[in-house]
């Protein structure tokens, strides 16, 4: 089934299944012609008189049913074939192996939508279907009513998934408009889709990676996720919406590498889902950061660090850094993450503050990075940034979720090449659904180039991812570099956001790529981001003299790097550079590119107005806005940033309310904005609530 | 003789025997599939006896693990309802209910009561059956082709 929706872009994998579906490319509506005759559905149960009913009455809505009585038999088959069943019903309770289980590893390795069925009732057992993933929960007996319907669910995932395909198909469009605007813009950020590799490598290009990115962001952004709030800017590429299942593949594929050291990278190759990019992961892997940071109780020190972010410039990368600290403190701890890990990390940590275990190691990749970087001031930074945060990498993830809210809409704004780094920051932090801590750092930092660092965890955690990134990622690369320094300025923010700002905005940039991924509106986080570095370098180069106004170099830096920025997308326009970076970001990016293109002066002018707001614009969620509303017209969830700054940074949160991913919910519920839609992770709403 | 056979399953549904899910697998048994509701009837007693066994088992040797007893009776519960065995259905809730509250004494009771069921349940289904077996398809299944 995926195949189908994959198709479209993927080559349709799903080719045969799409046969019924749509046709993969399709978007629903050839799909629901398709069905549901002819969907092939797998039945799971121990009982056979059970089985057998559900059989025939399958079979009498015209379904192609397997059945299978055993949960491990079911697994193989489904390995087997992976594209050979649409949905797959299952019962609770089995003697083999826990219908919870099996639906958990469908949802990973397959990312089939699952029911689950049960003569059980009981609500709790109903809700864990749900927290796990399943698309429905059928109580025995089961009626024919029920199971007539059943397509929807298929339907249902491929719409979401279309969103990444469209990447994946889009990908292949996007690559080529990438690619062309690479050619001119170098670095286009792939817009994540196509290749998160691409992209960070597009985008380190330099230069053209901004504008690169940024179209790529769009491209990507649109692409990717259900631009839930995009839609109407559709620029940006679609977002990937983060289903159940997919999600779960995601926890899964997170835990198989252990959060320190996932990796969007990896993580999308052991997710293997067809039209997911690494930004899209990255950006996910971030939110999910910030989540587990959340979890965890993650102090709030990325809170704090925002808030200091957010007052001075080093405060804008303190968010920034917050966010990619955590992540990149996830990294640094691990210390194992390589740079490539880092820069992954950075992305995923742009978009995740969350991960900090994960980011754990991106933040030590950073924090290697940053040595190559030539951070160090930003890794001291950063450390310090993230090691608030972090504190141990991801519960603290909070505070750097903000951060990279906050980040990316004020980095964006404000470093141009601290932008950088906001942007991504911004990213990260609109992508950690911090959104509105980092915008408001990056709000801040705007003015001072780089990014406020998203609200002190995004933007540490940017940073080493960032720089991570750069090396890395292509697209991010730009980023990378930076990262450390630019980033995690928190403390030092404005020295270094000067010297950071490269860095961070590199870092930034990375993360904003990263970010995008996430569904963060990275427009926002463009900002951060934005500073691409993809630009690469050269972009910190210009951050780095920006910064030394910071305030103003930020909108020097924007409306230099123009390229691709938007700046005015809002920080995306950072995330444009990190288009290459953020594919993920795409939703940021998307922003950022749009804003990007748009705008230089959007960028400078939303540099300004994030000046002006810098200070503090509205915690967190100002700097997001700002970032956003001036450059963004950014499809890319920036949407919030869109909003004209001030009133952007506001805009910015509730943007991201819009975009409602799981992950945003799951953030709001929190307390953190939400970055982005982009997760649409049922489960995190619910997970939300108890934590 | 159809009219028999109706009357039949009639009076096992105003007892209680079986309930509206029974007649969601008489709607699902058509031409293809005539003998659709017998062939699960059949599974389900093949299933249901030996999931008795176990639970016999399990109550014979004395320990009494609720946890255990408790998963078979979910299991013996869940094709119980597909099927439609109503009063069947009922004493396994029951039997459950004893499990969760640790009463040995009550499971023993109730399993006690839901064998009779069980057993009185399947005998008028094999007779239902055998009848409508005889009296050939029913006026349903008879469609023009």
């Amino acid at each position: 089934m995926m195949n189908p929706s994959h198709g479209r872009g993927l080559g349709s994998a799903g080719g045969s299944s799409s046969g019924r579906n749509q046709g993969g490319g399709g978007g629903g509506e050839t799909v629901v012609e398709m069905f549901p005759s002819g969907l092939r559905v797998l039945v799971v149960d121990d009982d056979p008189t059970c089985l057998m009913i559900l059989e025939r009455m399958l079979m009498s809505c015209l379904y192609e049913v397997t059945k299978c009585n055993r949960a491990e038999l079911a697994l193989s088959l489904l390995r087997k074939n992976k594209h050979g069943f649409d949905i797959v019903i299952s019962d609770v309770h089995m003697p083999d192996m826990d219908g919870f289980k099996l639906l958990e590893h469908v949802g990973l390795e397959m990312d089939l939508p699952v029911i689950m069925m049960s003569a059980d009732d009981s609500k709790s057992v109903v809700l864990k279907g749900v927290t796990h993933g399943a698309v429905d929960y059928l109580i025995k007996p089961v009626r024919m009513e029920a199971l007539k319907n059943i397509w929807q669910h298929v339907v249902r995932k491929r719409r979401s998934e279309w969103s990444v395909p469209e990447h994946s198909g889009s990908i292949e469009e996007t690559r080529d408009r990438q690619q062309q605007q690479h050619r001119g813009g170098n670095a286009a950020i792939s817009g994540g889709e196509d290749a998160v590799d691409d992209n960070s490598s597009s985008v380190n290009e330099g230069n053209n990676w901004r504008s690169n990115s940024r179209k790529r962001k769009d491209e990507d952004g649109e692409e990717q996720g259900d631009d839930k709030d995009e839609d109407a800017s559709n620029l940006k590429k679609p977002r990937v919406v983060w289903s159940v299942e997919l999600h779960q593949q995601f926890v899964a594929a997170v835990n198989q590498l252990g959060v320190e050291k996932a990796v969007p990278k990896k993580i999308l190759e052991l997710m293997n889902v067809p039209g997911l990019t690494r930004e899209n992961v990255a950006s996910h892997l971030q939110k999910y950061r910030i989540y587990l940071r959340r979890l965890g109780g993650v102090s709030q020190h990325q809170g704090n660090l925002n808030n200091s972010f957010m007052t001075g410039q080093d405060a804008s990368f303190a968010p920034l850094s917050t966010l990619n600290g955590f992540d990149l403190q996830a990294l640094a701890v691990t210390g194992q993450l390589p740079a490539q890990s880092l820069a992954q990390l950075q992305a995923a940590g742009l978009g995740r503050p969350t991960m900090v275990s994960k980011s754990g190691l991106p933040v030590s990749s950073i924090v290697d990075e940053r040595s190559i970087f030539s951070f160090d001031n930003s890794k001291t930074r950063f450390g310090e940034g993230l090691g608030h945060h972090h504190g141990q990498q991801q519960p603290q993830q909070q505070p750097q979720m903000n951060l990279l809210h906050g980040v990316p809409t004020g980095l964006q704004q404000q470093l141009p090449m601290g932008n950088r780094m906001s942007i991504q920051q911004q990213i990260a932090a609109v992508r950690a659904g911090h959104s509105v801590q980092n915008s408001g750092m990056l709000m801040q930092s705007l003015p001072r180039g780089p990014p406020p660092m998203l609200t002190s965890s995004q933007s540490s955690i940017r940073q080493p991812m960032l720089s991570n990134r750069i090396p890395e990622r292509s697209g991010f690369s730009g980023r990378n570099n930076i990262p450390e320094s630019s980033r995690v300025l928190p403390t030092g923010y404005t020295n270094h956001l000067t010297t950071q700002h490269s860095s961070s905005s590199l870092a930034y940039n990375n993360f904003q790529t990263e970010l995008p991924v996430n569904s963060f509106p990275l427009a926002s986080a463009p900002g951060l981001s934005a500073v691409p570095v993809r630009k690469t370098n050269s972009y910190q180069e210009e951050v780095n003299s920006s910064e030394a106004g910071f305030a103003t170099p930020s909108y020097d830096m924007f409306t230099t790097r123009q390229n691709d920025w938007d700046l005015r997308s809002i920080g995306i326009a950072f995330d444009s550079h990190q288009d290459a970076e953020s594919a993920a970001f795409s939703n940021s990016e998307a922003y950022s590119s749009s804003s990007m293109s748009r705008n230089n002066n959007t960028t400078v002018a939303a540099t300004e107005h994030v000046r002006n707001h810098q200070q503090q614009p509205h915690p967190g969620m100002v700097p997001h806005h700002q970032v956003y509303a001036d450059g963004n017209s950014g499809s890319v969830r920036v949407k919030s940033e869109r909003v004209a700054a001030d009133s952007a940074a506001m805009a910015f949160h509730e943007q991201y309310s819009n975009q409602e991913d799981l992950m945003s919910a799951l953030l709001k519920q929190e307390g953190i904005a939400p970055v982005d839609g982009e997760f649409d992770f049922d489960a995190y709403s619910i997970d939300n609530i108890p934590v | 003789m159809q009219r028999q056979v109706a009357l039949i399953k009639q009076s096992l549904f105003d007892q209680g025997y079986l309930d509206e899910q029974f007649m969601e697998l008489e709607e699902l048994q058509d031409d293809a599939n005539p003998n659709f509701v017998e062939e699960v009837s059949a599974l389900y007693f093949k299933d249901s006896a030996r999931l008795i066994n176990n639970i016999d088992q399990a109550l014979e040797r004395g320990s009494f693990d609720f946890n255990r007893l408790d998963n078979y009776m979910h299991q013996f519960k869940g094709s119980s309802t597909s099927i439609g065995a109503s009063k069947v259905k009922t004493e396994c809730t029951k039997f459950r209910e004893y499990c969760r509250a640790g009463n040995a004494e009550g499971c023993l009771r109730t399993f006690h009561q839901l064998k009779k069921e069980h057993s009185t349940l399947r005998k008028k289904l094999e007779h239902y059956f055998q009848l409508a077996r005889q009296a050939g398809p029913k006026e349903t299944a008879r469609r023009p082709k």
